[in-house]
């Protein structure tokens, strides 16, 4: 339980969470976002796309991290692109990176709280804030234990305890199933929907059953350009008997990309 | 205004079956909205039937509690968020105060050469500073990047980090020996200021490396060739290098947006 600030509850004055126009982003010398154009509003939200299709260069500069090259982001009505000041964005910002780098001799309550620290929160609220995102990852019983002695699974859910610390309006999670068991997973679905209903959740995986079981909406990219965005069931429509796949989500994820394949081939 | 309602009044309105007439239950209303003083009143107005089952859950709830287990201590506030910084930097620090340290006993073998202690002072802290930004040495660079903190603030606070350490060393080695305690410590900031300032452009990890580098081939390896002390040093240039510790830190100011973002070259 806590106390909703009348700010929380303030109706918004953007219609997307966040919205790329043209956005192109480089990583390294190699163009990884080129022209995308992306409107995504309250939900969850996944990101879809074979390797290299710049799913992690897209998370990355939505969470800032990345400077776009060229074209406009917008978060939370605020533009992020060029020399903008990106304070106000990023205290409602929670992002976990696919390479999830700590600092081995922390534990994880004092890991979460230095990341509550960071996104500068009030600092009364922050061992509660900790606590609360530890619990609602269910890492509560090593909550004292150091970052190096956590299995692969634990450590994902630290890293996504760190991204909720703040109670995101934005929540960007790359790859965040890698390494929990089936069992966590189905926790960290619920946990997801839970998310959904007042903030914007991007989830980037190549598990095209999770996003179909927890997600709202589905965004397909490929070679740094959207594929497809609508909703699962409409993913699922996609496929037909003929296409690769073990499942309807799966047989219409491989339609799309084979149909965007053979249009940009031409 | 109109006056304050009497609290036989405010007890009739709160009642569960108002005796009240509509005229004047509208002019309770009208005061309510306006006096913030007989809203609580309002608010605290209650039977004897609640006053003695709050009395009773009171009475519950002390009970409990002196039951239950002690509350657990509170947490003592560690040094924490420079924790990882401070292990990381001990053996760069540590070589530094070797460096010195030899820098001192070269000096009582060899009077004859210039001091070492002054010239190697400009260089000492570059390799903390280096590391205090940089996305090869921080594990964690992709999580802080996002955060709000991020910028100038972290290394600034890491840079007076490496500072606490090297600027007592360069004191005690400098009483060593017959140096000059201004025109040990003013190029030893200067560098400092210099590195962050130039790291607005090229990154703190180059800057710190192409300053060091050219300190060593202009001033350092004449200098020890020639066994003069370089005229940069003289006893009348501490005036010049405190007005440069001035203009860096003034260029630093201006440029504190170029640091929101890891880039690569960082």
């Amino acid at each position: 339980m806590r106390t909703v600030s009348a700010a929380e509850t303030a109706p918004t004055t953007y219609p997307w969470a966040i919205h790329a126009e043209g956005l192109r982003v480089r990583a390294g010398r190699h163009l990884a976002i080129d022209g995308l154009d992306l409107a995504m509003g309250i939900g969850v939200h996944g990101l879809l796309g074979p390797n290299g299709a710049g799913k992690t260069t897209l998370m990355r500069s939505l969470a800032t991290v990345l400077k776009p090259a060229d074209g406009r982001l917008t978060l939370l009505g605020e533009s992020v692109d060029g020399r903008a000041d990106l304070r106000k964005v990023r205290r409602r910002l929670g992002y976990l990176p696919q390479q999830f780098g700590f600092y081995p001799r922390f534990t994880v309550r004092e890991f979460v709280e230095y990341m509550a620290w960071l996104k500068e929160m009030p600092k009364t609220a922050v061992p509660g804030a900790a606590q609360r995102a530890i619990e609602r990852v269910g890492l509560a019983a090593k909550a004292e234990a150091r970052m190096k002695t956590l299995s692969g699974g634990m450590l994902r859910r630290a890293g996504i305890a760190q991204a909720i610390v703040n109670d995101p309006a934005v929540l960007l999670l790359d790859e965040p199933t890698v390494g929990l068991d089936p069992e966590q997973r189905l926790d960290f679905r619920g946990l997801l929907r839970d998310m959904g209903v007042d903030s914007c959740v991007l989830v980037s995986t190549h598990l095209v059953e999770d996003v179909v079981a927890a997600c709202t909406d589905v965004v397909m990219v490929n070679e740094g350009r959207l594929v497809y965005q609508g909703t699962p069931d409409g993913l699922v429509a996609q496929g037909g008997e003929g296409d690769p796949g073990d499942s309807p989500a799966e047989r219409g994820y491989s339609a799309l990309l084979r149909h965007y394949r053979a249009g940009a081939g031409k | 205004m109109t006056t304050h309602i009497s609290t036989a009044m405010i007890a009739r309105y709160a009642g569960r079956g108002s005796d009240l007439d509509e005229v004047t239950v509208w002019s309770i209303e009208v005061h309510l909205e306006d006096c913030a003083a007989c809203r609580a009143l309002l608010a605290g107005a209650t039977t004897d039937d609640t006053e003695a089952l709050l009395a009773l859950v009171a009475a519950e709830v002390n009970e409990k509690i002196a039951a239950g287990p002690a509350p657990a201590p509170r947490r003592r506030r560690s040094a924490v968020p420079d924790r990882w910084l401070v292990w990381h930097l001990v053996p760069w620090l540590t070589m530094t105060v070797a460096m010195l340290g030899c820098a001192v006993l070269l000096q009582a073998v060899q009077p004859s050469l210039p001091s070492l202690v002054t010239l190697l002072a400009p260089v000492a802290p570059l390799p903390g500073v280096a590391i205090a930004w940089s996305r090869r040495t921080d594990p964690a660079w992709e999580l802080i990047a996002c955060t709000p903190a991020a910028g100038l603030a972290i290394l600034l606070r890491r840079t007076a980090a490496v500072l606490t350490v090297v600027v007592p060393a360069l004191a005690v080695a400098t009483s060593r020996t017959s140096a000059s305690l201004a025109l040990t410590l003013l190029p030893c900031l200067a560098f400092t200021a210099a590195t962050i300032a130039l790291g607005a452009f090229v990154g703190v990890r180059l800057a710190a490396i192409g300053l060091g580098a050219g300190w060593a081939l202009a001033v350092v390896l004449p200098a020890v060739l020639t066994t003069d002390l370089p005229a940069v040093l003289q006893p009348g240039s501490s005036l010049v290098w405190a007005l440069l510790i001035l203009l860096l830190a003034g260029i630093t100011a201006t440029q504190s947006d170029k640091f929101r973002r890891l880039s690569s070259h960082n």
